[in-house]
């Protein structure tokens, strides 16, 4: 953003500063222009005025000259009249044509100029090797028909200083006809035309030069140019065709502002340029570019100097009021990245403002705190959680050690043999199962189901189960076993729990089995025949909540090779995944199956595997118990 | 200098001619290259038929560069111009060596001045008439009627040209400038296609606005600037005029090749002959006198006399009874590059 906003600054500044050097540029250039125009226009006048005066001194005498046929004193007399009068006038020739003055000389030409000290030294023009018909001061007023400027000269004799020739043809009548006669001539010094043109300088550092009718440098600072090159032979030794045209231009009496390339003044430059019309020379006035622009060269550094001052400025108070806006957000961003790595004790810092930082930054502190808050009753419960898995650990280890778990329980009675699992749904159970020997001849054996599940339900079996193993062992009859363990549990049995049992008591050395059932799943009789049946016993009620409640003793007799098959109902009611029950008849037709139905532990691996099997990935719902007893009889011992 | 009695333009070119008799030996200013053996050589003058321009660069080259003294010459150069009539220097045995266009070496000849070509540099002509588009000249018959300036000397090409396509003329004396030229004095005028043509050109007229006729491309080829030496002198001592000339033509094949350098050393000489003429100029001279001196054929060393070149120049001054009788080629030209 800071970027986006000094390049945009930049730009208008830009914009600014550059229309502002081009209009003032412009508005210089076209001062430059006027006011070059006013000089040398004024300039120009000056030495036209000195010009036309030299000019009307020679037509004057041709035109004497045209009435008149003076002889050469009184030529000569006319001469130095016209020198004596006209200071400004450096020499003076008639130069007539062959024979034309006298009919008897091939050279007429009486020349006075001035010598030494201003004395006048008259002398005569003309000889075979100097045949004045054929130099310029002769030839082209006569070929042109009117009075010509020379070319300028340098003239040796005089000091070396340069001169130009003002020429008249003059005219007489010879048989009705216009005949030339011969050319007056009058020389001046271009020193004072020279002195005047390097005074035309508007503004500094220009300089004026003067160019002749043939592009030849009359004037120039440069003295190695005058007289010896021209405005062309500068253009051609630089190769600078657009000089070459403003040279055309200038030698045809235009005028113009053009600029002009390196070469010309070591820099570029500009020019203004206006004819002297008398001598149909050039004059030029150069104004190196950067001079003529250091004004606005300077301004435009200041302004620069002060544009990038104020974009300095400009940087830091965007970067200072940027950073107050973003050093927030920056913190903010920072310390959601701490929480988010899990540092929930950094500090949000509270910002003063009332805008939407401040609203972010309280959003941000109350989100932690929240967070913090929600962590710290997580480890909390996790930690309850933790304890309480660990003690349901130690009360599942309690709660095993409760039953009897060693297999064989009697190996020194022959007569039968019993096997019993307990495989809780939870940590702890409510399924219980117990056999002790009561006597040489008796042992009891039971099972239960206490209603619920988890702790309750294993305190509840607890409970039962040491009663029972109390009242029990006292017991002859299992129904009074039951009525009392009944009595014991509906004391002070708040909570109303209840549980199933089915006891019994064999007496291993006649075969005699006396049982009771307390509201539990019946058990199944394997006998020795092969036939499996359920073994019916009178219900009872169950266990814990009616405390009169009595029970009824059934007798039966086992004959050597019976099985007892006793469950809780965490095996009928098994579930799979379709919500259907295990039930009782495949129980019956699972211990149909059962490759060895004369060994409890066999039968029961049986039975788990095939509920197992139902279940499948179910979760167990319910604590399975199994309990199996198989008659031998005595003294038919299996080894 | 006391000739000069007063100011002004004509005075100075009067009294110039006074100078004649006083050799302005150019070499006394420190020109002389270093010799070993000064005993060696023998001392000769040449004289340049015009004052210090790229016309005679090759010799001005030579000399600085020491191709002479390298040839057992100890040359002096003489300051040339119109005050020196290049033949009348020579027939007086001021000088030994000169240049001299073939026309007037052969008028000169016929003068009984006994002078032999010893080496015709130039091999075509690089005289031409000038005039301006603008004019409606653009072929020989716009000439007609028309006020052409001719050279007083020069006269026998243009004439002949005129003759040949049977065109009356004007005819006005050309002086030594172009001006009356440039300010439409006259319709055409006289121009060395290395000299004024080039001043002209320089006097803001393009090219392309102007109609030149070169004679040699309408059979009047006059070839020009030759080296010539009395024939004495020359059977006398052949072997050293041949040096001369082997000399020369070495100079000029130097400055071709160098023309920059070449131009220095023209544009020195030019200052000391306080003459006027800018680089540009003589660079552009130097460039001409190259294109004039290639033979058309390349395979022919430059410096040989054409004697069909000599014919064509001796009858047509012959025909303008310049000359009395042509005299025989091997009279004229004593050629040192066989």
């Amino acid at each position: 953003m800071s970027f986006f906003i000094l390049t945009s600054t930049a730009c208008i500044f830009i914009a600014v500063f550059g229309y502002n050097y081009f209009y003032s540029r412009s508005q210089i250039l076209a001062d430059v222009e006027k006011n070059s125009e006013i000089i040398t226009v004024a300039t120009v006048s000056k030495i036209e005025i000195v010009l036309n005066g030299v000019e009307k001194v020679p037509s004057y005498l041709a035109r004497s000259l045209e009435s008149s046929k003076p002889s050469l004193t009184e030529l000569q007399k006319r001469i130095i009249d016209l020198l004596q009068t006209n200071s400004e006038i450096f020499g003076s020739a008639v130069a007539y044509e062959p024979y034309a003055f006298d009919g008897k000389s091939r050279y007429s030409a009486p020349y006075i100029c001035r010598g030494q000290y201003g004395v006048l030294v008259p002398s005569f023009l003309g000889n075979d090797e100097y045949q004045y018909f054929f130099l310029d001061w002769y030839q082209m007023p006569k070929e042109l028909g009117k009075p010509v400027w020379s070319e300028p000269y340098f003239d040796e004799g005089a000091g070396n200083i340069m001169m130009s020739t003002y020429s008249v043809p003059f005219y007489n009548y010879k048989n009705g006809k216009l005949i030339f006669t011969g050319i007056v001539t009058a020389d001046i010094s271009l020193e004072w035309l020279m002195e005047t043109i390097k005074k035309i300088s508007s503004h500094q550092s220009s300089y004026s030069f003067l160019i002749s009718r043939n592009g030849i440098f009359v004037s120039h600072p440069n003295k190695d140019y005058i007289m010896r090159e021209s405005i062309f032979s500068i253009a051609e030794a630089n190769h600078d065709n657009d000089l070459r045209e403003i040279g055309r231009n200038m030698i045809r009496g235009g005028k113009g502002f053009v600029t002009l390339k390196n070469h010309f003044a070591g820099q570029k430059s500009w020019m203004y340029y206006a004819p002297l019309p008398s001598l149909g020379w050039s004059i030029g006035v150069v104004f190196p570019e950067d001079r003529l622009f250091a004004g606005i060269g300077k301004l435009g550094a200041i302004i620069m100097a002060i544009g990038g001052a104020g974009f300095f400025a400009l940087l830091v108070v965007i970067i200072a009021i940027s950073g107050t806006v973003t050093k927030p957000l920056r913190v903010l961003a920072d310390k959601a990245g701490e929480i988010a790595r899990g540092n929930l004790e950094v500090e949000i810092p509270t910002v003063r403002s009332h805008d939407e930082v401040a609203a972010l930054s309280n959003s941000f502190h109350n989100m932690k705190v929240a967070l913090k808050e929600y962590i710290s009753n997580l480890a909390e419960t996790t930690a309850a959680k933790e304890r309480i898995e660990s003690e349901l650990k130690i009360a599942h280890t309690i709660q095993m050690s409760f039953l009897p778990k060693r297999f064989p329980p009697f190996p020194e009675k022959e007569e039968f043999e019993i096997f019993a699992i307990l495989e809780p749904a939870k940590e702890v159970g409510g399924d219980l199962y117990d056999f002790f020997l009561i006597d040489e001849e008796h042992v009891f054996f039971s099972i239960g189901d206490v209603s619920g599940k988890g702790v309750p339900a294993a305190l509840f079996m607890a409970v039962t189960k040491t009663l029972m193993k109390g009242i029990a062992s006292q017991a002859v009859f299992p129904s009074m076993a039951l009525s009392n363990v009944n009595q014991e549990l509906c004391k002070d049995n708040d909570s109303s729990m209840f549980v199933t049992v089915f006891c019994g008591i064999l007496n291993f050395k006649t075969g005699e089995l006396l049982f009771a059932n307390a509201g539990h799943n019946l058990p199944v009789l394997i006998s020795a025949g092969g036939e499996i049946r359920w073994l019916e016993s009178p219900p009872g009620f169950l266990l814990g909540i009616m405390e009169d409640t009595q029970y009824e003793t059934s007798r039966m007799i086992l004959t050597p090779g019976d099985t007892l098959f006793l469950y809780t109902d965490g095996v009928t009611e098994a579930m799979n995944s379709q919500q259907a029950f295990f039930s009782d008849p495949t129980l019956i037709e699972t211990i149909a199956r059962c490759p060895d139905q004369r060994t409890p532990e066999a039968i029961i691996d049986c039975v788990l595997k095939a509920v197992k099997a139902f279940t499948g990935e179910e979760p167990q719902s319910d604590d399975i118990t199994m309990l199996a007893l198989y008659y031998r009889g005595k003294g038919s011992r299996k080894k | 200098m006391n000739d000069y009695l007063c100011l002004g333009l004509k005075v100075v070119k009067m009294g110039s001619i006074k100078i004649g008799v006083n050799i302005v030996i150019v070499s006394f200013l420190c020109f002389l290259p270093a010799i070993a053996a000064a005993g060696e050589l023998r001392t000769m003058t040449f004289l340049p038929q015009w004052l210090p321009q790229a016309q005679f660069a090759g010799y001005y080259v030579a000399y600085e560069k020491g191709f002479y003294s390298k040839h057992g010459i100890d040359l002096k150069i003489l300051k040339g111009g119109p005050d020196f009539p290049a033949a009348e220097m020579l027939g007086k045995n001021r000088t030994n060596f000169t240049t001299m266009f073939l026309s007037e070496a052969i008028q000169q000849r016929d003068k009984k001045i006994r002078l032999v070509n010893i080496g015709q540099l130039m091999q075509r002509s690089g005289f031409i008439l000038v005039a301006k588009k603008g004019k409606g000249i653009s072929k020989p018959l716009d000439l007609q009627n028309k006020k052409i300036s001719m050279w007083p000397n020069f006269q026998v090409q243009p004439r002949a040209f005129f003759r040949k396509y049977g065109i009356e003329v004007k005819p006005v004396s050309q002086g030594a400038t172009v001006n009356l030229f440039l300010r439409e004095g006259v319709d055409a005028a006289s121009a060395m296609w290395y000299n004024e043509y080039h001043t002209i050109i320089n006097a803001g007229i393009n090219e392309d606005e102007l109609t030149t006729f070169f004679f040699d491309r309408h059979g009047l080829n006059f070839p020009e600037d030759g080296i010539y030496v009395l024939k004495e002198s020359y059977g006398r001592d052949r072997e050293l005029c041949c040096k001369f000339v082997k000399a020369s033509i070495a100079g000029w094949k130097y400055a071709f090749a160098n023309p920059d350098e070449a131009t220095d050393i023209v544009m020195k000489y030019i200052k000391y002959a306080h003459a006027g003429g800018n680089r540009v100029h003589q660079r552009w001279m130097l460039a001409r006198m190259k294109d004039l001196m290639q033979p058309l054929d390349p395979n022919v060393p430059i410096g040989n006399l054409n004697p069909k070149d000599y014919d064509t120049v001796a009858g047509e001054l012959q025909k303008n009874g310049l000359i009395r009788t042509i005299l025989p080629f091997g009279e004229f030209y004593a050629p040192c590059l066989e």
